[in-house]
């Protein structure tokens, strides 16, 4: 690889970062250009919600390379600038500094936006996104105990921010406009157990509700249900959902459709331009369709993929999609995408704390959530890289290890 | 600054100033040490930070919890001497440690 060749990357997060990083690892030699909107180098975005919100962890600890990192491999990163605007006939980036910078390839990372609440009353003080290290840094002085904490949404971002609000002794309610929590990622016997979770740490869980709007002078102070319900608070955190940042790549003609389009190289409709990260829509090689991942893994794994084509090398493994969620004492890990679901079995008892949920589609495995089970989580994630099913009915029995279950499985 | 040497499967060792506090997984990749993921941030969650601590360290490096163990049971060639580096807190102790990253890891 010449030296006289210029990457440009816009978006400084984790996949972004990881671009970068690889580039280097894998001995590309030309100048690289990190372009990033926010007020820190690539840092990771999970613990904001767990422990870096409950104040466990310093600012800098959560900085995946020390600033240092980009000086010493020649990666000039642009702190604090966004980009505008891509030229693809003259190859250039616009920046919001008024800059412009030439590329060779240029790497789309501007990962995803919080979906923003389409109600009166949003933009009154203290009603928080959840997002970025920012987002945080503002809310994290708010979050004081007694105060009253309403939270949009019972995702994972929502429920993960209620854990700690509620371990910080704040009086918790969650409002979900769906019938259970988590309705859109997993199934009713999950829901049902991170339910009951947060009840039993004092969190009120409403869901099949409707906020109409917020309220307040200057601040907010309460939020109204569709039935004229008061719900008085001191605080709004907003979950519900996130959006690609494809509108840079839109404007230039690169397609998109629910996120940037790209192969499994990552690479966008135009051969010079690849997009990585929650921005992109990508192929899911396990499921044999096309997805948005939001996922520390695929950042990781996309900003590899990228690196490696621009490199020339073989194409890094596409690992079976994977996601973690710390709620109190209780790690979820999930392997695979349970959506399409056709049939579940639970393997453990869910009052017991530990259990995992098994899901299949017309009788193959496609995902497992695991709960305190990291047994289950670790061989899910095998038998799907490898292609393996289990027999529903075999996982239910515990007295069967998960090894002897693999073992089974891989042997079929 | 506590000194640790990362010695990788090929016997390559690199060292490190590791601070006091942080975990033996971050110091690595704040050096970008290869064979170290770490790709869940120290969250226990994805076991791409496994390494083999030197014998003389076992004791001083801490137990296992339950969790770690777990995920350890799971991991590419797993010995006795095993453990996920996010789990391992650099304290004055670990002063000289030495770990070694598997194969699989690189």
């Amino acid at each position: 690889m010449s030296t006289d060749q210029t990457i440009v990357i816009i978006g400084a997060g984790q996949a972004g970062g990881q671009a970068a990083a690889s580039l280097r690892l894998m001995g590309f030699e030309g100048a690289i250009h990190l372009v990033g909107d926010e007020s820190a180098p690539p840092y990771q975005r999970p613990p904001l919600s767990k422990a870096y919100l409950k104040g466990q962890l310093e600012r800098e600890r959560l900085f995946l390379k020390p600033l240092q990192y980009y000086e010493d491999n020649a990666i000039t990163f642009h702190e604090g600038v966004s980009a505008t605007a891509i030229d693809r006939h003259t190859k250039t980036v616009a920046l919001s500094n008024g800059d412009s910078l030439s590329y060779t390839k240029l790497i789309i990372a501007t990962g995803s936006r919080p979906r923003a609440l389409p109600l009166p009353g949003a933009d009154l003080g203290n009603v928080f996104d959840l997002r970025t290290l920012d987002d945080i840094d503002v809310l994290k002085p708010q979050m004081q105990e007694g105060r009253r904490l309403l939270i949009i949404g019972a995702g994972y971002i929502g429920l993960e921010a209620a854990a700690v609000a509620s371990e910080l002794g704040l009086q918790v309610t969650v409002l979900e406009m769906a019938e259970r929590v988590l309705a859109r990622v997993t199934s009713p016997v999950m829901s049902e157990f991170y339910q009951k979770l947060h009840e039993t740490h004092g969190v009120t869980i409403r869901t099949g509700v409707s906020l109409s709007k917020l309220t307040g002078e200057g601040q907010v102070s309460a939020g109204e249900l569709k039935d004229g319900e008061i719900i008085p608070c001191d605080l709004v955190l907003v979950g519900i959902g996130i959006l690609p940042n494809e509108e840079i790549a839109a404007d230039a003609g690169v397609a998109c459709a629910n996120g940037i389009l790209v192969d499994r190289d990552a690479l966008t409709n135009d051969p010079d331009i690849y997009a990585i990260g929650d921005c992109a829509h990508r192929p899911l090689v396990h499921y044999g369709r096309d997805g948005r991942l939001e996922s520390v893994h695929n950042a990781i794994e996309q900003g590899k993929i990228a690196a490696a084509h621009i490199c020339g090398k073989p194409r890094p493994a596409e690992d079976v999609p994977w996601f973690w969620s710390d709620q109190y004492d209780v790690k979820l890990q999930i392997a695979g995408l349970s959506q399409g679901y056709t049939d579940y079995a639970v393997r453990g008892e869910p009052t017991k704390g530990s259990f995992a949920v098994f899901y299949f589609r017309d009788g193959a495995l496609i995902s497992v959530d695991a709960v305190n089970a990291p047994p289950e989580f670790l061989t899910a994630k095998r038998l799907l890289a490898a292609g393996a099913s289990v027999d529903p009915e075999a996982v239910t029995d515990i007295s069967v290890s998960m090894k002897d279950i693999m073992a089974t499985a891989l042997a079929r | 600054m506590v000194k640790i040497t990362y010695i990788d499967h090929e016997g390559t060792g690199r060292d490190v100033d590791a601070n006091v506090g942080e975990s033996v997984m971050e110091a690595a990749v704040r050096n970008n040490i290869p064979g170290i993921d770490a790709d869940c941030g120290g969250a226990c969650a994805c076991a791409t930070c496994h390494v083999y601590v030197d014998e003389a360290f076992l004791d001083k490096t801490g137990t296992k919890e339950a969790m770690e163990e777990s995920m350890l049971d799971f991991a590419d060639g797993v010995q006795e001497n095993s453990r996920l580096s996010c789990q391992i807190s650099v304290s004055a102790d670990l002063e000289g440690l030495k770990v070694t990253t598997p194969e699989s890891q690189h």
